[in-house]
């Protein structure tokens, strides 16, 4: 396949991927602030700031509002087209990318895709926002499980199939390590937390709903939410598929889907690089990630899952883009030489 | 549509009667069903200077334009003399220049076109094929009589437009389709990939064939990734190709593929900025001299403009007599040559009665419609004729055949339209019934362009005559 439709490709699904968890991530505040209408202004600019630092996006936000207060927080997440990362902006850019590739994507997943794009962009999308904003998101969030349902259904598993996995997963579990990092705050920058008050519980139970986690957290620890419990659950369970350790391990399936190297072993960078971070997490435990310090574990992933980003941009799309300038001289060389050895063709 | 007031056209009767079951009310909505399916399908053109990336629909008339098997004969039989002519012609004038030095064109006309391309004097295209996909305008004036208005043998777009009314078409009025007998269209993109892969260079037993777009700013890129989709080809832009050792290859995640055939949607001028327009960057540097050494094709040829200069255009009769020994089936309309001095004089005393067009202009621009202009606008007008003439062409204002159109609040009027039918020319000549027909949406205009407010019909061929 082409390279730039691999690119292509990779980043549509990663942006469909980062819309949806930004959308969750702005769902499960607002409710949870609804229980908390006594907050003065800087609780609540307390309260908002961690979840933009979380997004990496806290400078551009500060330019953009001078104080962070519940609807400057929401207009940065969701409508801001500075903000390359706002919900309208994915989208954006998702369907940028798969109009790019509209040749490669099913009629069925374009015309979600479009239709998203066209409600996010309508002067409607505002009015419903005002009206009722988890309505708004809930849309958000449904057409990007649509979005997922329908790549799952319609389109041949090939090699297309694997870099838009490969995206979805590396996005997935970069959010996940996002939004587990919003509380980090709340538990000492080395080792086990002792206690934990309730206003703790209960911002950690929205992490694990910003995860789509609390049922099946519920499942296996009950109604028991403790720091360490949820970081271990989204960190290192083998069998959620948002936690970071099964996101890994299909990034790593998808790029040795890719090229047909066998599991374990490895051919270019992004390979040996997700295999050594997925060895990591399966053999990781809880207790040494937070002796090391979660919020500085948390960086380090970031820091990988970025180096297999690029590792993976450097085997399969970066077949060098030439300078066009170069390439004309390039081949202005080659054509001269020609002309020397073999007598010019009449004109 | 009408052959008299108040009585449709034989072959008009079955639709009528089936179309006449249809309440307003059910009407609009199938209307507004349709509109919202383009849209969301985003088969749409860019708008060009519109900083919100804004993409339209090109509106579409719900009422087909109906064309009896005997009328499409006639044009077919008339489109397959005129491409043959054109292409001979194409061929003479970058080998030989018989019909120049035959007197029958003058050497100045050519010699003068913007698009003749003399470096490709002598140069052999495959197949000696020059126009491998062919729009042709026509239009039926006042009393019926079908004219070519312009050949457009470079980059002629719109294709897609015929294949998505129809499907939109059978979609809407399914129960109408069973009754009439329609002839189909979908089997356009298997024609054109059987045309692409027929010049592929000698040797190439399974070649591969790529769609090269301008990108997906293009107004034309919904059409781009459509006919790539339907071929199962790749579409590709000019920084995924890349030339080495006069071979032309794609860049995939597997390394780098060779290239046989290209569909370039791409104008000459933006090819190859080692030959063509240095500040290229849709092109690929070094194609063209790939091309010239026969490792890859290209469809069009580089070239091919000339013939759809509109001076040139008035010598398309004399081509099909001088070539072909005979007569036109379809005739030109008629031209006046403001280069020619008694031809000038008559344009300069009658810019008021006549259409003046620049001679390498389309897309609506660059034209003066003398009846319906203010007088400043005809002076400036007569300035550009007398200070360039070999670039300007007249002609009378033929009053374009209307259709019936819907125009909103229930109501049918006539609008003026015109038919694009898709020529294909390789092993041997292939066009889809019927084609595309645009219509003038605003009432009185003649103007039927996509960027003009104009917009769309299906064009159902009918098996028979009624």
């Amino acid at each position: 396949m082409l390279s730039r439709v691999a690119n292509s490709l990779f980043w549509m699904s990663r942006y469909i991927e980062r819309a949806e968890n930004t959308a969750r991530i702005v769902d499960v505040n607002l409710q949870l602030l609804l229980d908390s209408r006594h907050l003065n202004d800087q609780q609540l600019a307390d309260y908002w700031m961690p979840i933009i630092q979380a997004t990496g996006d806290d400078k551009l936000f500060q330019t953009l509002h001078p104080h962070a207060t519940g609807d400057a927080v929401t207009e940065f997440l969701v409508f801001q087209a500075e903000n390359t990362n706002s919900i309208l902006s994915s989208i954006a850019q998702a369907r940028e990318n798969a109009r790019m590739v509209r040749d490669q994507i099913t009629v069925e997943m374009w015309e979600e895709l479009n239709r998203l794009y066209l409600i996010l962009r309508s002067p409607k999308a505002r009015d419903t926002w005002e009206d009722s904003p988890f309505e708004f998101l809930q849309q958000v969030k449904a057409s990007s499980l649509h979005l997922v349902g329908i790549v799952y259904a319609t389109i041949v598993h090939n090699e297309n199939w694997n870099f838009m996995q490969a995206g979805k997963y590396m996005e997935r579990a970069d959010q996940t390590t996002r939004i587990l990092d919003v509380r980090h705050a709340t538990v000492p920058p080395k080792g086990l937390p002792t206690s934990v008050s309730q206003t703790t519980a209960l911002a950690w139970s929205a992490v694990l709903r910003s995860c789509s986690a609390w049922d099946a957290y519920k499942d296996l620890h009950g109604g028991d939410v403790t720091p360490v419990k949820v970081a271990e659950f989204l960190l290192l369970s083998d069998s959620f598929p948002r936690s970071v350790r099964f996101c890994v391990e299909e990034l790593d399936r998808s790029l040795h889907d890719i090229s047909g190297v066998p599991a374990r072993r490895f051919s270019n960078d992004a390979e040996k690089l997700s295999g050594r971070l997925l060895a990591e997490l399966e053999f990781g435990t809880i207790e040494e990630i937070f002796a090391h310090g979660l919020h500085d574990y948390l960086d380090l992933i970031q820091i990988k899952l970025g180096n297999i980003s690029s590792s993976l941009f450097n085997t399969y799309i970066f077949q060098p883009f030439l300078n066009m300038e170069e390439e004309i001289m390039v081949q202005q060389e080659f054509q001269q030489q020609q002309a020397r050895r073999i007598p010019a063709r009449p004109v | 549509m009408a052959s008299a007031p108040g009585r449709p056209r034989p072959h008009y009767q079955k639709f009528l009667e089936q179309f006449e079951g249809i309440t307003p009310a059910e009407f609009d909505e199938k209307r507004r069903a349709v509109d919202l399916a383009f849209l969301r399908q985003g088969i749409t053109f860019n708008v060009y200077g519109d900083s919100q990336g804004t993409e339209r629909i090109f509106p579409f008339d719900l009422i087909p334009r109906i064309i009896p098997a005997k009328e499409w004969e006639y044009l077919e039989r008339g489109l397959i003399q005129r491409i043959t002519a054109l292409n001979l012609f194409l061929h003479d004038i970058y080998h030989g220049q018989k019909i120049i030095k035959d007197g029958v064109i003058p050497p100045y006309f050519i010699l003068s076109a913007k698009h003749f391309r003399r470096e490709f004097v002598n140069f052999k295209v495959p197949k000696d094929i020059y126009i491998h996909i062919c729009g042709t305008d026509l239009i039926r004036g006042g009393d019926g009589q079908w004219m070519v208005l312009e050949d457009n043998g470079r980059t002629p777009s719109g294709v897609s437009y015929v294949l998505e009314n129809r499907r939109a078409l059978q979609r809407t009025l399914p129960n109408i389709f069973e009754a009439i007998g329609v002839r189909p269209v979908d089997q356009y993109p298997q024609e054109l990939l059987k045309t692409l892969q027929y010049i592929a260079p000698a040797g190439i037993v399974d070649p591969t064939v790529v769609l090269l777009t301008p990108g997906c700013y293009n107004s034309a890129y919904f059409e781009h990734t459509f006919l790539a989709r339907q071929m199962g080809i790749e579409i590709v832009e000019g920084r995924d190709l890349l030339v080495r050792e006069s071979r032309v290859y794609m860049r995939t995640t597997k390394g780098l593929q060779p290239v046989h055939v290209i569909y370039r949607r791409v104008d000459d001028d933006f090819l190859d900025p080692t030959v063509f327009r240095r500040d290229s960057m849709l092109g690929v540097p070094g194609l063209v001299h790939a091309y010239r050494a026969g490792n890859v094709s290209l469809a069009n040829s580089i070239g091919t403009g000339v013939a759809d200069d509109k001076v040139i255009y008035y010598f398309v009769p004399k081509m099909i007599k001088y070539y072909l020994d005979q007569d036109p089936i379809i005739p030109n309309v008629p031209t006046y040559l403001a280069s020619e001095e008694s031809d000038r004089k008559y344009v300069l005393e009658n810019l008021d009665k006549l259409v003046v067009k620049a001679a390498n202009e389309s897309g609506g621009y660059g034209m003066l419609m003398g009846p319906k202009s203010s007088k400043d606008e005809i002076e400036a007008f007569r300035e550009k004729v007398i200070a360039d003439p070999r670039n300007y062409i007249a002609q009378p204002m033929i009053s374009l055949s209307t259709h019936p159109t819907y125009v909103g609040d229930g109501n049918f009027e006539g609008r003026h339209v015109d038919l694009r039918p898709f020529i294909l020319h390789g092993e041997k000549t292939v066009i889809v019934p019927g084609g595309l027909t645009r219509v003038a949406l605003r009432k009185g205009s003649l103007i039927v362009n996509s960027s003009q407010g104009g917009g769309s019909k299906d064009t159902w061929v009918l098996f028979g005559d009624e």
